[in-house]
């Protein structure tokens, strides 16, 4: 029977799980792969930094639903990795590590290039996979991507020594039946928990559905649409789940949190129940948990029971998949009809006319961040997948950009990685050839990653990157603002970066703004440039703070609704 | 507080690592481990005692592990738990009587006799197995080593069988 090496089996085992790309540095370690890669249907997308490539395969991921593939070599490139991969891990993306490592005789004697790879990225990784003979490798391929997609996803890691990839062996498809006894994720709700959440929501006074991420890794955006149709209850979405409900449906509400909108933070504190679906009450959402949402009783669905009791313990605790649970939730209210809950939406109304999220844009004034997000919306027609780093720009876009569809917004939210925006972009673009992908990053982040434009550039992946440009650590120094007496130590960047020239650089197109009137010329021509990334520097207030905000472990009933006034909730 | 756990895990490499790295992420101590095969082939039993105020978080986490399959926390009136110790006391001949009788009471074996010293090994409830170390100790303890504790629950009979079946 003909042999074929382990590498010609990873690509081929690769090729089974339907993998189109793979984003990657090559090394010592991998370079047997990297061969039969030539020849193969995956198409490979060179980044500049392994970290890159982990971003790449996210934002990939995060666009089609898919999972997201990257390849590093042993030693530096794995540990390049870990970030994108603790960044998955918190994010609950859905991403396959492929790494090198020095061939099995030389492990564990500080080879050249040699890091305990499996070890370090053991917290960092849904699981890992050390492989010690070629013959497994068909099985742990489809185990890793069966376990990075389903149940929460995240990411796994599979680290191969150079000999194995090299030893032949005796090509055989992955088993039909998994071998994986202590992995068995829950999809349904249990059908009694279903009736009492359904109850409760049907009694209910002040309810909030409170849903996140969890929806949109589901699929589960059409049945939350319906339920809240049918249910008639206000609606928001978390960081992670912005565009898995409407911006534009009379029942939303924006997001909660440090920098939500005044009328979701207030409503949540007012609820008497709370239907938390995908969410994992986070610390900044919640603030001081002791304090969050003291009235209301919740249910809580989750695909991962870890979650469920971890900060709060729901009344009706319900484990499942969010889309299937939703789907429980709709067909077990039927066709009951809304109970008359008109003081709450009309509450809810009031909140919104008074506390409405607003900046102010002078004409001849310097350019307010907000104005620029509002402006990319309105010219794109929203049509666009958006993707942020960490930070202030990051708040301002989540806040200001109306996001009607799910997997059209892409950030760092759990990690807080900055720098992801630029790779998450090109990974999302790849993924989604024929939508507009425009990054909205700020100056800090960018240039933690900037380099892989490089990639973009020579890979013809036409993103569009706003920067931000304030020369500070925007959120940092906010902090310090508020917090630190304005004393700003290590945040305040210089002025002496040309962001034009270092567009055009590295192959793309530069644009500058630097006045108001600029920005929407600047929009304009970003979108008109195809044959090439394009980054638009729009030169912004430094002074400009995030608000609303509840300061980090504070009480949600106290929102800084803008600089100098706290708004204590009635 | 002390905490028996019984984690039901595949017979892998590196799940010890796992799940001790998971453990020791959440701060808590870990008493004593104890692995072997199980009843099942290519599955292991741990046996791990943590300090720890309450353990349903951990268990979770635990049962996030891909290659963790169950997870039982023991109740100590609900479950046998069992340790093998053995242990070297100095026992010139002149004293050597005095300490095989204490030996007899707690079913003790010496398993190896020396000039000056004596090597015992004692099974059983870990409760009488420090017990019968602090008799020692007077004798003066040269080493000493232990298996960490293995349990198993024990079956449940009568109305309290019933009352759980309920539950």
């Amino acid at each position: 029977m003909s042999t074929i090496s382990g590498a010609e089996a990873l690509i081929k085992a690769l090729e089974a799980e339907d993998v189109d790309v793979a984003f990657g540095v090559p090394g010592g370690a991998i370079l047997p792969l990297y061969d039969p890669l030539l020849d193969s249907s995956i198409r490979h997308v060179l980044a500049r930094h392994e970290q890159g490539a982990g971003h790449m395969a996210e934002g990939y991921a995060w666009a089609t639903g898919r999972v997201g593939v990257c390849i590093a070599t042993s030693g530096p490139g794995a540990t390049n990795l870990v970030t994108p991969l603790a960044d998955a891990l918190m994010d609950s993306v859905p991403i396959v590590a492929i790494t090198g490592q020095v061939p099995t005789w030389a492990v564990g004697n500080d080879a050249f290039q040699e890091a305990y790879t499996t070890g370090i990225t053991m917290p960092a990784t849904k699981h890992n996979y050390f492989v010690t003979n070629p013959d497994d490798l068909p099985d742990v391929v489809h185990e890793a991507f069966h376990i990075a997609a389903t149940g929460r996803p995240g990411p796994v890691l599979i680290d191969v020594p150079k000999d194995i990839l090299n030893a032949q062996m005796t090509w055989h498809s992955a088993a039909t039946e998994l071998d994986l006894p202590g992995y068995r994720p829950t999809v349904d709700g249990h059908p009694r928990r279903v009736k009492e959440a359904v109850e409760l929501m049907a009694n209910a006074r002040r309810p909030v559905l409170y849903v996140g991420g969890g929806v949109i890794k589901a699929g589960g955006s059409e049945a939350l649409l319906e339920l809240a149709n049918r249910t008639g209850i206000p609606v928001t979405t978390t960081l992670m789940g912005r565009g898995c409900f409407p911006d534009s449906h009379p029942l939303a509400m924006g997001m909660p949190g440090m920098h939500g909108t005044y009328t979701a933070i207030t409503a949540i504190q007012k609820s008497d129940l709370l239907i938390a679906v995908g969410v994992r009450f986070d610390d900044r959402v919640t603030g001081d948990p002791t304090k969050f949402a003291p009235s209301a009783q919740v249910v809580h669905v989750d695909v991962d029971p870890a979650e469920i009791g971890k900060v709060r313990t729901p009344e009706v605790p319900i484990v499942g998949d969010a889309r299937r649970v939703l789907e429980q939730l709709v067909e077990a209210w039927g066709s009951r009809q809304q109970p008359d809950r008109t003081d709450w939406i009309e509450q809810i109304r009031t909140w919104q006319r008074e506390h409405p999220l607003s900046y102010d844009q002078q004409p001849d004034g310097p350019i307010k961040q907000q104005y620029v997000v509002e402006e990319i919306h309105r010219i794109t027609g929203g049509d666009a997948i958006v993707v942020a780093g960490v930070g202030q720009h990051q708040m301002w876009t989540s806040q200001f950009w109306k996001f009607d569809d799910p997997r059209k917004w892409i950030n760092s939210g759990g990690l807080g990685t900055m720098g992801f925006a630029v790779p998450a972009a090109i990974g999302a673009a790849v993924g989604k050839p024929d939508e507009l992908v425009y990054a909205i990053d700020g100056d800090g982040c960018f240039q933690m990653t900037s380099q892989e434009l490089i990639t973009a550039a020579e890979e013809g992946i036409p993103v569009k990157i706003a920067v931000m440009n304030n020369s500070v650590y925007g959120m940092v120094t906010q902090w310090q603002r508020l917090f630190y007496n304005e004393r700003y130590s290590a945040s305040q960047l210089g002025s002496k970066v040309d962001y034009v020239m270092l567009a055009e650089a590295m192959g793309c197109a530069g644009i500058r703004a630097t006045t108001p009137d600029e920005v929407a010329p600047a929009i304009e021509r970003s979108l008109a440039i195809d044959d090439r990334p394009v980054v638009v520097e729009f030169v912004v207030d430094p002074e400009e703070m995030v608000f609303p905000m509840i300061p980090s472990g504070g009480s949600n009933d106290e929102v800084i609704v803008a600089p100098g006034k706290t708004v204590v909730a009635p | 507080m002390y905490r028996t756990l019984s984690v039901f895990v595949e017979d892998r490499p590196g799940v010890l690592a796992r799940v001790a790295s998971l453990l020791a992420r959440r701060g808590f101590n870990i008493r004593s481990l104890a692995v072997g095969p199980s009843h099942e082939e290519g599955m292991s039993k741990m046996t791990i005692v943590v300090e720890a105020p309450e353990l349903e978080q951990v268990k979770k986490q635990l049962h996030k592990l891909v290659n963790v399959v169950k997870i039982t926390e023991l109740e100590p009136d609900r479950s046998l738990e069992r340790e093998i110790m053995l242990v070297r006391v100095s026992a010139p001949p002149g004293r050597r009587s005095e300490v095989l009788e204490i030996a007899d009471i707690f079913k003790a074996t010496p398993v190896d006799v020396g000039h000056s010293s004596m090597c015992l090994q004692v099974a059983g409830d870990p409760g009488k197995i420090n017990d019968f170390l602090e008799l020692l100790r007077p004798f003066g303890v040269v080493d000493l080593a232990k298996s960490g504790r293995i349990a198993l629950a024990r079956e449940l009979k009568g109305k309290e069988s019933k009352l759980r079946a309920v539950n």
